[in-house]
């Protein structure tokens, strides 16, 4: 089908589209959203049933074949991407039929949400440079108005640093694309990469993947560049953060991946290494971070950065385990992520605020949520048998066999300090007596408190089931990082194969 | 900024940048032009008004919310995409068609023209968003 | 002409990141267009400046008589651009309202979100 590889634009982006002209009727506009979400997901699922084999989806826009026009390819990896994708944006449209204040809707959240999917859709399934900063731009813009709704003071402070530093990284992205077309003469990324390994002009090469480096690491949050992350994600409501931190940094650790294993991978020695330096110190600061704060959308957030160095730390490493582990992580931590901070947001729906001081004596009121949070949290940690335990054991055992004690030190200290944070939020939060008795702000009845739950439940038996049916997850990722470890595969089907 | 001279200006001009904005846009197939600069050119007469007048009077004569001009836009932009999967080609391939006009020649009407229409308004209707909207506080 | 074309690269760069670097907010909105501004233009010198004619054919014709420019950085220049005028038009309302709310235009003030 001819329509199949753009549909995980078109989609959201109809979607958006009906939401906008329906401007004024919000009761459609949440129905349209939750309709595009599960339309996003199903279409999610029809591309992976066909990628699965190994093959790559490849579709050349307005019939302009690649090199010259803009390829849209999906991989493997690309086509897991979206498919978790489609899993956060059924759960935070489910999310935020319940938690979600009436004048963001009314000033357009949902529109928001789904070109923001439709940037990050984009993202991962353009096989085009420049093309991929184009929906970088997209996506952006869509996340500056969704951070900045509501206009609160922290909000709009915490935008300044978002804006200036992303328009920055942009700003590289644009002059790094300029040498490189300067230097091959195409941005097409299988042609590129098809030059590059020609490779006369190694200095050159270098030189423009730690631009991108640099640019793609402002996006994802790495060390030393994350500092617009913990200012300005705790300050939007749970179910913005809940999609920045699942999808918006993971845009940016793709975009590394991508790059950094087609393009750029023909001097390891030097740029894979500064990524593995980068990896180490941004699970590290990440993690310190985090013990310092005391309020759990901080703690949360915080963490998205140690989170972001585990993930880097596979592509560091550079061998097919290590991508597998950094595959299988890059699963683990959306779903994780993304619900703790619903969890978060659903703490802050009953109590008021996110204060751990404050907060007390959850488990005792609510235990069904003190569960779902316990799952996720440990699973964060890595404690067995949930999924973050094997994707951390598969990224350690990477390490081992690349005897880069460092980083296995790094990446075990990091885990347990994790853990430390975790039992911190569930030590205050939900175990010990609340310092003062809080009300419950929004008491709902039974069967409507389980729907608000839902999404919640249904990320906690994905974490679950990540864990015990860990094989195919394993098979699965071991064969996407087979594709990524050999561009070969991905250059053929862009400029070989058949429309 | 509510001089006589700019007032009167402005009303003078207001038409004509408007035709302009048309004549931009089809021009842009083969020259110079288009969607882009010709929404341009459209959103800043409304924005000329606005500064000569007030907001609320530019609001008043568009008639519509910018954000659904903006929309509609859109939608216009992705239908354009749609007609070449009838015929079995990619997403987004040109198609034309050829108008038969009573004079006897025809006339060609392509979708990267209703894409370029679309642009016209997403262009047109977020400038207006912004410029409304910075002007209105 | 491309050393003409760098220096003045090189002058939108150090231009764009000193004013971005200011604690003025409107400083850091002209420091970022002054740095797409750069990105634009280092785009356009590194496509090569080549050719005097456009890449168009002219009728009947099967190659080009003299090499044309090359169109593909022109295109994507002015996507960038299309971008950018979008993103600094959003950029000023932000700051805008920014300035309305916390009350002041100096970054150096905005600590709220510091600890």
């Amino acid at each position: 089908m001819t329509l199949l590889p753009a549909l995980p634009i078109v989609v959201p982006l109809a979607g958006a589209v009906l939401c906008m002209l329906l401007r004024k009727n919000i009761a459609a506009q949440k129905a349209i959203a939750l309709a595009t979400s599960f339309l996003i997901l199903l279409v999610s699922l029809v591309i992976m049933a066909q990628t699965k084999d190994g093959t790559i989806a490849v579709m050349h826009v307005g019939g302009w074949r690649a090199p010259l026009g803009i390829t849209l390819a999906i991989d493997m990896l690309s086509s897991v991407m979206l498919l978790l994708v489609g899993l956060l944006a059924v759960g935070v449209s489910v999310y935020t039929l319940f938690d979600l204040d009436a004048p963001r809707t009314r000033f357009g959240f949902y529109p928001l949400m789904l070109i923001l999917l439709m940037g990050v859709n984009g993202a991962f399934v353009t096989g085009d440079l420049f093309n991929l900063y184009v929906w970088f731009e997209v996506l952006l813009i869509a996340s500056f108005i969704l951070l900045a709704l509501g206009g609160e003071k922290p909000q709009l402070e915490g935008s300044i640093k978002y804006v200036a530093l992303n328009l920055l990284s942009s700003a590289l992205v644009l002059a790094g694309i300029g040498v490189l077309y300067g230097m091959a003469g195409t941005l097409n990324m299988a042609e590129l990469a098809h030059v590059v390994q020609q490779g006369e002009r190694g200095g050159l090469v270098t030189m423009v993947a730690v631009m991108f480096m640099m640019a793609f690491g402002i996006k994802c949050g790495m060390f030393p560049l994350y500092f617009w992350l913990p200012a300005s994600y705790p300050t939007p409501p749970a179910a913005v953060t809940a999609l920045f931190s699942g999808l918006l940094t993971k845009v940016g650790v793709y975009s590394l991946i991508r790059v950094f294993t087609l393009v750029f991978s023909t001097d390891p020695e030097f740029l894979h290494a500064l990524i593995l330096w980068g990896a180490g110190l941004t699970m590290v600061s990440g993690v310190l971070a985090a013990a310092a704060q005391y309020e759990i959308r901080k703690i949360l957030a915080v963490h998205i950065v140690s989170q972001i160095g585990y993930i880097v730390m596979g592509l560091g490493l550079f061998t097919q385990l290590a991508l597998t582990g950094t595959i299988v992580y890059l699963i683990h931590v959306i779903i994780v992520k993304t619900n703790l901070f619903l969890v978060a947001g659903a703490i802050k729906r009953i109590k008021g605020t996110y204060e751990l001081r404050a907060l007390g004596g959850l488990y005792k009121e609510k235990p069904g949520l003190s569960i779902l949070f316990i799952i996720s949290a440990m699973s964060l940690a890595g404690v067995p048998p949930l999924s973050g335990f094997f994707a951390k054991l598969t990224l350690i055992i990477a390490g081992l066999r690349m005897e880069s004690w460092a980083i296995v030190a790094t990446a075990l200290g990091v885990s347990l300090l994790t853990l430390y944070s975790m039992t911190k939020i569930w030590a205050y939060a939900f175990w010990k007596p609340a310092p003062e008795p809080l009300p419950d702000l929004d008491p709902m009845p039974r069967a409507k408190w389980l729907a608000f739950l839902s999404p919640m439940i249904a990320f906690t038996v994905i974490t679950i089931a990540l864990g015990v049916c860990a094989g195919p997850v394993f098979d699965y990722a071991d064969a996407a990082a087979g594709q990524l470890m050999d561009p070969e595969i991905y250059i053929g089907a862009v400029l070989g194969g058949a429309d | 900024m509510t001089s006589i001279i700019f007032r009167t200006a402005t009303r003078y001009m207001f038409p004509p940048m408007l035709v302009f904005s048309a004549y931009v846009l089809l021009r842009g197939h083969h020259y110079p032009g288009g969607g882009f600069v010709g929404g341009l050119f459209a959103g800043s007469a409304f924005s000329l008004y606005a500064l000569a007048f007030s907001v609320a009077e530019a609001r008043h004569i568009l008639r519509m919310d910018p954000r659904d001009v903006t929309a509609a836009g859109l939608a216009v932009a992705l239908l354009s995409g749609l007609p070449p999967l009838f015929s079995r080609h990619a997403f987004l391939t040109g198609t034309w068609w050829a108008l038969p006009l009573p004079s006897g020649a025809t006339l060609d009407i392509g979708t990267p023209l209703i894409f370029d229409i679309g642009v016209y308004f997403v262009v047109f209707g977020v400038l207006l968003t912004f410029v409304f909207s910075l002007g209105e506080e | 002409m491309e050393v003409v074309l760098a220096i003045v690269i090189g002058a939108l760069y150090g231009g764009g990141l000193y004013l971005m670097m200011r604690r003025n907010l409107i400083q850091l909105i002209i420091g970022l267009g002054l740095l797409s501004h750069g990105a634009n233009l280092l785009i356009f010198t590194a496509g090569g400046l080549r050719g005097d004619v456009a890449p168009i054919l002219a009728e009947g014709a099967t190659k080009f008589a003299v090499t044309p420019a090359d169109p593909l950085p022109q295109a994507l220049i002015l996507t960038a651009i299309v971008i950018s005028f979008a993103v600094t038009a959003f950029a000023l309302v932000l700051f805008l309202r920014t300035y309305q709310t916390v009350g002041t235009d100096d970054v150096d003030e905005m600590k709220e979100t510091d600890t």
